[in-house]
């Protein structure tokens, strides 16, 4: 029997060790893991980023972007960038700032979108456009998937409402995207409105340059297959782009770390309500397990 | 088990109610006075976590449903209305998808709990049987469940597994017709999977009720295997003895189940199912839940056409016969000793049977490509090898050890070695 059993353990253990042996085709860097402020159990959304990051997702990312889940009202409401408890100074008595819908801010910020609701029918029957208010969700960029696909060398750029909780390691994925853009290799040759992204999943063994395959197509000895892949999105970031009020430097780790943060929060706004209700909840449940377990051992006293 | 009623109705109300329907003495012959070995572990707190399991599945998913549009064109959006416009709709929402994979955590510990003390065994079958059909019911209803939200991983498992009932002969194309209420996943297949979904856990409650029912005859088993033999000496009530034991332990898996809805709610899901179903774009790798991982392993282990039965086909047959056979598992353990705890040989194959699942489950995640695919066969053999071979014929083969005498016996807190002590001697009294 216990010949069998060694034999048996041994096996076992085979199996999981070897299990790397397996390969697959194409890949990406994995994201570095970055420290956040919305990061483990306490952690919350730092305020002055989301109000920068929305600064970056307005100005830039905004143009071929949509953010179809979040509404205006979203970014007044608590836990939201421009939430304000009261009405700064010169606003009148009757107004409350802390509903969303009321906040100056917001309604500013929606009704200077950059892109307009499509409203109507008016009372002649016709489609209108006007200005977003703060119950309105945010305006596309682009009509329909056509027309996005005609201004994007026929990528389709993704909604970003959910893109933090839509890629492995979210937040890290995209800052490392949106910093990691790296030149061309010169092994490879890619299409014109391409671009190269060690942290984009793809599969750049096919795109190596004739000269270093053989005659069955596969690399030749010692030319590596760059790791990463080609995406649509031209690096969208540079140093200097956007000037913050606040004074944040105007670098693009900066921009990128901001705009990660505020996308987090666009795909995740109630977290921060959320973990303070875990908090209390495991709080409370651990010391009702605490009485049940003293419970438990007194009813069960007479019988051990 | 079967004991006569112990409930007194005091007089008026409680007395008039009892002569016309006995609920209340049913209560309190089931939940309060039911006589209960007094040595059952925590691995026997289960079954009482898997209740309230159910109880919370339903109470948020009969919110979550006040809330979603079953439609291809809607359902995704109204899910993050839920997650970001209802009051506590992302609490509702994340309870309910992280407490589908507590549910089936707390059922695989159930049910290995079973196997490992033999409580599938006579007079056991038919409650052992119902317990399987109620995991077949929640294997269905969290398929269907994962498909409303209509994400990529939605879609995409969803349009997999339906295919799979295409291998079966004559009638798989039409099956799979009906499935889909077209000819691929669509709207109607949505609108037929929200139907069932909120249709079935109601019949899972009712086969729960069975499953009490046929626990409630014989009783419960116990660690030892050896079965009550004095009521007064081997049982105590169950309550208050183990609606507090059985409390702790649902506390505890709560404080696990929160763990997950507060500080990690979509560690158990995949971020494709983030984006919306797109019949165009194929994900990456379709990958299921990870409680359906071992079956999913065991489906794409049968690689090769066995006679006349396709790979495809062979595949469905292993992955649904791999939960069949717990059907006969009663007949198949020929031992006449039911706790593994008396029987070495047995309990040693049972590990390496946990090992063989977890490794299928991790396999199940993994690329069905290079030497994932014949580790898979291996460990597909022996989930099969241990209830067609091992178990029968180990029945005839091994030496059990010895078993004590009683259950009180057994729970005396210096055992002699071959039961030297008269059975029930040192056990404590009553009161």
């Amino acid at each position: 029997m216990n010949m069998i059993r060694t034999v048996l353990i041994a096996a076992i253990i085979g199996l999981l060790g070897a299990s790397g042996a397996a390969a697959s085709v194409g890949g990406a860097h994995k994201p570095e893991a970055r420290d956040w402020h919305f990061s483990g159990p306490f952690g919350t959304y730092d305020k002055d980023a989301l109000q920068r990051g929305y600064q970056v997702y307005e100005m830039i990312c905004s143009s071929c972007h949509g953010l179809e889940q979040v509404s205006f009202r979203n970014l007044g409401q608590k836990g939201g960038p421009f939430h304000l408890d009261r009405c700064p100074a010169g606003i009148p008595d009757t107004v409350d700032c802390s509903n969303p819908n009321q906040n100056p801010v917001v309604k500013a910020l929606a009704a200077q979108y950059r892109f307009k609701v499509v409203d109507g029918p008016d009372d002649s029957g016709d489609m209108y456009e006007r200005a977003a208010l703060p119950s309105d969700h945010f305006p596309g960029p682009f009509a329909n998937e056509v027309i996005a696909r005609l201004a994007n060398n026929n990528a389709l750029p993704p909604d970003l409402s959910l893109i933090t909780k839509a890629r492995h390691y979210g937040p890290d994925y995209l800052y490392s995207l949106l910093t990691g853009y790296e030149e061309t290799p010169a092994t490879v040759d890619i299409d014109a409105g391409q671009y190269f992204n060690p942290y984009f999943h793809g599969d750049m063994s096919q795109t190596l340059r004739p000269e270093f395959l053989d005659e069955h197509g596969h690399p030749l000895e010692g030319v590596e297959v760059p790791v990463g892949g080609v995406l649509a999105m031209a690096p969208p970031l540079f140093d200097g782009l956007i000037e913050y009020a606040d004074g944040s430097p105007a670098t693009v780790e900066q921009y990128a770390a901001d705009v990660t943060e505020f996308l987090t929060w666009a795909a995740d706004p109630k977290m921060e309500a959320r973990k303070s209700l875990g908090v209390m909840s495991l709080i409370y449940l651990i010391i009702l397990a605490g009485l049940l377990y003293w419970s438990y051992r007194k009813v069960w006293s007479d019988q051990h | 088990m079967s004991h006569p009623s112990t409930y007194k109705p005091a007089a008026g109300f409680a007395k008039w109610l009892d002569d016309r329907l006995p609920i209340v003495r049913l209560a309190h012959d089931s939940f309060v006075d039911f006589p209960t070995p007094k040595n059952l572990n925590y691995w026997y707190t289960f079954g009482g976590i898997l209740a309230i399991a159910l109880v919370i599945q339903i109470i948020t998913g009969v919110i979550l449903a006040m809330h979603y549009t079953p439609h291809t064109s809607m359902a995704f959006d109204s899910v993050e209305h839920i997650m970001r416009d209802v009051n506590y709709g992302w609490l509702m929402r994340y309870v309910h998808s992280n407490g589908a994979s507590m549910f089936f955590l707390a059922v695989y510990i159930h049910m290995f709990r079973g196997l490992y003390y033999g409580s599938y065994k006579e007079p056991r079958e038919v409650l052992w049987m119902l317990g399987v059909v109620i995991y077949l019911l929640m294997m269905a209803t969290a398929f269907m469940g994962y498909v409303l939200p209509w994400g990529q991983m939605s879609y995409w498992g969803a349009t997999v597994i339906t295919n799979l009932f295409s291998a079966i002969p004559l009638i798989g194309d039409d099956i799979r017709t009906l499935l889909w209420g077209g000819f691929s996943v669509d709207n109607p297949t949505l609108n037929r999977f929200y139907s069932l979904h909120y249709l079935l856990p109601f019949a899972i409650a009712g086969v729960v009720i069975l499953h009490i029912w046929a626990l409630h005859i014989p009783g419960n088993a116990n660690p030892t295997g050896v079965e009550v033999k004095d009521v007064k000496k081997d049982t105590v009530p169950f309550h208050p003895y183990y609606t507090v034991k059985d409390s702790f332990a649902i506390v505890v898996f709560l404080i696990l189940f929160a763990a997950f809805v507060f500080f990690n709610p979509d560690g158990l899901g995949h971020p494709d199912n983030y984006i919306e179903a797109n019949p165009l774009a194929t994900p990456a790798s379709i990958v299921p839940e990870w409680y359906y991982l071992p079956f999913y392993a065991i489906l794409r282990a049968i690689t090769f056409d066995i006679g006349p039965i396709s790979s495809k086909l062979g595949g469905v047959i292993a992955m649904f016969g791999s939960i069949l056979v717990l059907f006969v598992l009663p007949w198949l353990d020929t031992s006449k000793v039911r706790s593994m705890r008396y029987r070495p040989a047995a309990k040693m194959f049972f590990f390496i049977f946990i090992a063989a699942c977890l490794v299928l489950g991790y396999l199940g995640g993994q690329p069905a490509e290079g030497s994932y695919v014949l580790y898979a066969q291996i460990a597909t053999a022996y989930y099969f090898g241990f209830f067609l071979l091992i178990l029968p014929l180990l029945g005839f083969m091994e030496t059990p050890k010895p078993l004590p005498r009683s259950i009180s016996e057994s729970v005396l807190k210096t055992p002699k070695p071959g039961g030297a002590a008269p059975a029930g001697a040192q056990s404590a009294p009553a009161q």
